[in-house]
Formats: structure tokens, sequence, C-alpha cells
């Protein structure tokens, strides 16, 4: 069985009474009729409010016992051989909206190949598969909520939300943190990918400056001489809160 | 807050590529004593089963502990205990399970006392951010009745927090829009 729930608590620090509500202008609205698939799938009634209870503010400690081999963070070495691609390292850290690392917290990741086919039987578009490319890694982040990856660069890929559709090069990222109100899912786009004005999935994000936090950097410093290129993603989570429980339930 | 969040994207079709773990269903081990399974079901506005979710669980052990840091009035002590369950399919067919125990109460920060509950992440293709929702117990008649979130919600949209006995657990419906829509909270 995964965890070993006594060890989790090596990783027990500070520990919030509350987090702070979620920020509506930096997430994208449920209902957002560019991105067609949103019809069916948003409430229409509004959201009710729930208090933080001790519920929201634990969450599942999902330490090194969630890894399951040497090469989950590096999709490159997942196979015999290498998959064709650019190979390019990932790295960045896991903080709070203070500035506070997230240590030990799962970093999930997954993502189209080189040519955007992703390894999926309902991803039927005609762009070949590679043998040697699963499209999936897991790291857990170290004392300094540092994460990093080895893969290749994704594709872009199109897709029937509109004619000509296409999404610019993406991998998935997902973030437990350390509570249940810290959960977020995005996606890790790269500088200067020229289909960022068509894409209704960038773009449901509606500030500009929020849409940004979503773009990798590229680094000459993360790029290693005669191995890979180097890209920068930090991701923030939404930190302690100091809303009186009172006030608002 | 310094820094802003990095804002929320959808899953995407293909979520089942990185996301669903061998062991994902189980919150606590296979054969555990008194362990319920939870048949979760998803459908869209037009009533049509979702098969691309996922579907995650967090809540308390028995005894209204979790398997989380020191200062909740400590730790679970029930071995094996996850407290987390996740379930998603590469080819689903829009019902998802999960295999845990039922929950303890736990309190709100000024004390009173909630009625056994589990947190639900819903995450899908078509979804920019999670829906977060609460599973209730529809046979905890006393504990619902003087529950404050439950109470919160209008009367008439209460049932739809409530997942309903089964052989062997609960049974618990997820309508994403329209008749019936599923409570949706805000956090």
């Amino acid at each position: 069985m995964a965890t070993t729930p006594r060890r989790i608590y090596e990783i027990a620090e500070h520990t919030p009474t509350s987090y702070l509500r979620e920020d509506e202008d930096a997430h994208p609205p449920l209902d957002y009729p560019s991105y067609k698939s949103t019809a069916l799938r948003h409430p229409k009634e509004p959201l009710i409010y729930l208090p933080q209870t001790i519920t929201e503010i634990t969450g599942p400690q999902l330490g090194p016992a969630r890894l399951l081999s040497e090469t989950d963070n590096d999709l490159t070495r997942q196979h015999e051989a290498e998959p064709i691609g650019e190979r390019m390292r990932v790295t960045g850290h896991v903080f709070d909206t203070e500035g506070k690392p997230l240590r030990g917290t799962l970093v999930e990741i997954w993502q189209a190949n080189s040519a955007g086919r992703y390894r999926h039987r309902r991803d039927s578009w005609p762009a070949p598969l590679d043998p040697n490319f699963s499209g999936a890694g897991r790291c857990i982040t170290d004392d300094e909520g540092r994460y990093s990856f080895t893969t290749i660069k994704p594709g872009p890929y199109p897709w029937g939300n509109h004619h000509n559709a296409w999404r610019p090069a993406h991998i998935h990222f997902s973030l437990m943190g350390r509570a249940f109100a810290q959960r977020l899912v995005t996606q890790m786009y790269f500088p200067g990918d020229p289909f960022f004005p068509y894409d209704p999935i960038f773009n449901s994000v509606r500030d500009e400056k929020a849409r940004e936090r979503m773009i990798a950097t590229f680094s000459i410093q993360g790029t290693q001489p005669n191995w890979a290129t180097g890209y920068e993603f930090d991701i923030y989570l939404r930190g302690p809160g100091a809303t009186p429980f009172e006030e608002a339930f | 807050m310094i820094f802003p969040t990095t804002p929320s994207q959808t899953v995407g079709p293909f979520l089942a590529i990185g996301l669903p773990w061998a062991d994902g269903p189980y919150a606590v081990p296979e054969g555990t004593p008194g362990a319920i399974r939870l048949a979760i079901s998803v459908r869209d506005g037009a009533g049509i089963l979702v098969p691309d979710a996922l579907i995650e669980t967090w809540h308390p052990d028995p005894d209204g502990r979790f398997p989380d840091l020191h200062g909740y009035g400590g730790p679970s002590e029930m071995p094996g205990f996850r407290g987390f369950a996740r379930s998603g399919f590469e080819e689903g067919d829009g019902h998802y399970e999960i295999v845990t125990v039922k929950p303890g109460s736990v309190p709100l920060p000024d004390d009173r006392m909630q009625a056994p509950h589990i947190d639900v992440s819903v995450f899908a293709r078509g979804m920019l951010n999670r829906c977060v929702t609460r599973i209730y117990f529809a046979d905890e008649t006393d504990a619902n009745a003087s529950d404050p979130v439950l109470g919160s919600v209008p009367a008439a949209r209460r049932e739809t927090l409530l997942a309903q006995p089964t052989d062997d657990g609960y049974r618990f419906d997820i309508r994403l829009q329209g008749p019936g829509e599923t409570v949706f909270f805000a956090i």
C-alpha cells in the first residue's frame, strides 16, 4: 500500500489554520463560451460559500512513497531508447503566495510527444506515436520546494474546438500542495508561442499578467552544454489567509 | 499575499496518461474491515455521463482524524489510512469508485460539530477549474439536520449532497449542470 502515515510527519512545519479564499481574478471562469466543452460542464447555480474547516485546511501528504521508480522525473529514460525531440529540463519551485517553499509535495506532469500526439486511446489525430515516450512524470519537491523534470518539448496539436484550432505546446501540471484548499491543476506554456492569440483555454485566464504566470522562462543557466535546453517554471499555490471565521459564517 | 497564484487550467481529455494511480481508488488498504464502496457518477448538463473526469476525495478516519500534520487533534492512528483517493480512466463510462471507510465527525473552527462528510474535487475536459462539492450521508439524519454547512444550502438543493446507501456502501450522483444540479462550493 502506498503511504506510510507515520513518516509524513517529518515534513510537518508551519500549519496554517486558514487559507486565502480562491482568487477569482486569477482563475478562469467555469463558463467560457469560446471553449465549447464548457457549455454543458459548468454549474449554472452560484457556488455556495464553504467555510474552511479542518477538512479543507488538511490534505494528503503524499511523500516519496508515491514515486514508482528512479526514472519518474526523467521522461527520456522510461523506455529502451530515447524519445525523439528537443531534450529539455524543466525546473522550478512550488511556493505559496507568501513565497514560502512547499516541501515534500507531489508534482505530476503529463504531455504530448514532440509531434504533438498523446499516448492515449482517444487521441487519434494523424501524428506519430513515439514508442520511447509515455509522457507522464512525477516528482516530490525538495527542502527548497524545487522540482525538476527531464523530458522532450511537446509539439502543438490540432483540436476540434473551432476551425483550424491548435493548442499551444504545453505540459500539464498537477499540484497537491499540503491542504485540500491548495489543490491546483494547470498547464505550463512556452515563451512566444504563436498560437497564444487563438487559444481559448490559455485566454480563459482574462488577466494578461495572470496568463504570463503560466509561461515558463527560458534559462541559459538551466541549459546544459551539449545536453539539454532549460526552462524555469515556478508555481504559486494560495497561502495562509487571515479571514476571521465568524465574519463569514 | 505577496505573489499572485498560478491560474488553473483544464485537465483536458488525456489526464489518464498521468493522474490515475493503480491504488488510486483506495483511501484505505484493500480488505480493511468496515470498508465501503462509494459509487460516484458524473453527468453533464444534457444528462450524459462524463467518461473523462477525475474524482478526488479527502476525509478523516472514523475517529475524525486525518493522516496529516500535527496540531489538528492528532494524526490518524488507523493503519494504512490515506484519507485521499482518486478515480479516473483512459476509457471510462462516467462511473467512478472509491474504497474507503465512513468518516467520523469533525468540528467547525468555533467547535460546532459538522455531520460526517467527504470533500470532493471534480476535474474534467471542459472544466477550466475544479468543482468542489461535499458528500454527506443520507442515513445520518440527525447529524445532517444540525450541520451548519448543510444548513447554509437552500433546503431544496440539500439532497444533491446526500449519498444514498447501497448494499456495499453508498451511491453519489454528481450533476454538473441542469435539473438537480449538484451544489458546488467556493472555498
